[in-house]
């Protein structure tokens, strides 16, 4: 640490107490700051000390011997007096201590509460995982070409054309299945349709070739939301699909 | 405190009556010193320094206050001293007290006068630049320079 030039001058004559106005202020300003200068201040007053020893002269009287240890007799002590009256600088430690306490505290706090968050959106992603697993082995299920689709009818009786459509109005979606389907010409398709409850013209809702065993599926067509489902029917109807059904109905069902 | 009075005291009186060159005033700093440190015997502790240059220092701050006839302005608690020389001993400080009486006599004369009037006479350096015909930074610079002269010649 060094001094700083410019108040090495001004400390000189602080120690002596011959520094006044603004030099003074702005010196205690700095030295609040600067252990440096603080250090140097007190080695000036060391200088003094010195300066001070040159005075020898004639001892006190004996008089002022006693009349000392007879004040102190009456005179009470005080062992706090440091403390009260430090400068604040002194305590800069301390209060430094405590801000980096509660800021300590502070940190570790928003740290417990993230770790809390990380351990929550772990717990999700588990649980989103383990939904996404369940979605991913049915959906493998229902759309693998190895899987065996069969269509259990009352016994002894000829399996009919047959179709079960599963829709949710609220968003849309829908799946439908279909079996022992007749096969249809290449110029020909079979047509969903959704029948509105609203009374509204039948929406087309995908079209679907079964596969050589009469069994297809329409997954997820581009369905409107919040569309109540009176009915569900299934057409033929030209190669790429219609708009409006073309009669008669294959299937049906409400 | 008595053995303390009986170790310090003639340092103490001797500074105060250096600068007030009147023997019951004198006394009364001595006395007023010694008070401070039986009060507040915590305003003293080993960080400030040797008890012996603290005593000294506090006694001429006080000498000075009453000469200029003014209010105390040194808060004991604020006299911190940093002092490299042991002068615990009666024969340390005889023997620091030569080199700095040394050092006085080599110093030039002008840069002992201007550290005189600011310690024994408490003089601003306004007024010692006034009274000498000297420019303010001249009186400052030498003060400083004398004061580490002393440090010099009683670390050497």
């Amino acid at each position: 640490m060094t001094v700083h030039e410019q108040f090495a001058e001004d400390l000189a004559l602080y120690a002596l107490g011959s520094l006044d106005g603004e030099a003074a202020v702005s010196l205690e300003q700095h030295l609040e700051e600067c252990a440096a200068c603080r250090q140097e201040l007190a080695r000036l007053q060391g200088d003094m000390a010195l300066l001070a020893l040159v005075t020898s002269g004639p001892a006190p009287p004996q008089r002022a011997r006693q009349r000392l240890l007879k004040a102190i007799v009456h005179e009470p002590r005080s062992l706090r007096t440091v403390f009260l009256r430090r400068r604040w600088w002194t305590l800069a430690p301390v209060f430094a201590s405590l801000v980096l306490a509660v800021f300590a505290i502070l940190l570790w706090r928003e740290n417990a509460r993230q770790r809390d968050r990380i351990e929550a959106l772990r717990a999700d992603a588990a649980s989103n995982q383990a939904t996404f697993e369940e979605a991913k082995h049915l959906l493998a299920l229902l759309t693998d070409p190895g899987a065996q689709h069969i269509t259990l009818v009352a016994a002894q009786s000829k399996p009919q054309p047959a179709g079960k459509a599963i829709y949710m109005p609220r968003n849309g979606a829908l799946v439908f299945m279909a079996s022992n389907l007749a096969p249809l010409p290449p110029e020909k398709t079979y047509e969903l349709w959704l029948v509105p409850m609203s009374g509204n013209k039948p929406m087309p809702a995908g079209t679907f070739r079964p596969d050589p065993k009469g069994d297809a599926m329409v997954m997820m067509p581009p369905m409107s939301a919040g569309v109540e489902a009176k009915a569900f029917a299934v057409t033929i109807e030209p190669e790429g699909g219609s708009l409006t059904p073309t009669m008669p109905m294959v299937l049906e069902g409400s | 405190m008595a053995e303390l009075y009986d170790r310090y005291s003639p340092l103490v009186y001797s500074v105060a009556l250096r600068v007030l060159t009147d023997t019951g005033a004198a006394e009364d700093v001595l006395q007023e010193v010694f008070m401070q440190l039986w009060r507040h015997p915590a305003s003293f502790d080993a960080r400030r320094g040797n008890l012996g240059p603290w005593l000294a220092v506090i006694a001429r701050h006080r000498a000075i206050d009453v000469l200029r006839k003014r209010r105390p302005q040194t808060d004991l608690e604020e006299v911190v001293i940093a002092i490299d020389a042991d002068l615990e001993g009666k024969a340390e400080r005889a023997r620091a007290a030569e080199k700095v009486r040394a050092s006085l006599h080599t110093m030039p004369e002008s840069q002992r006068q201007a550290l005189e009037m600011a310690f024994f006479e408490g003089m601003t350096h306004t007024e010692i630049a006034a009274q000498t015909g000297e420019p303010l930074g001249t009186v400052k610079t030498r003060i400083r320079a004398a004061l580490v002269a002393l440090r010099r010649a009683v670390n050497a």
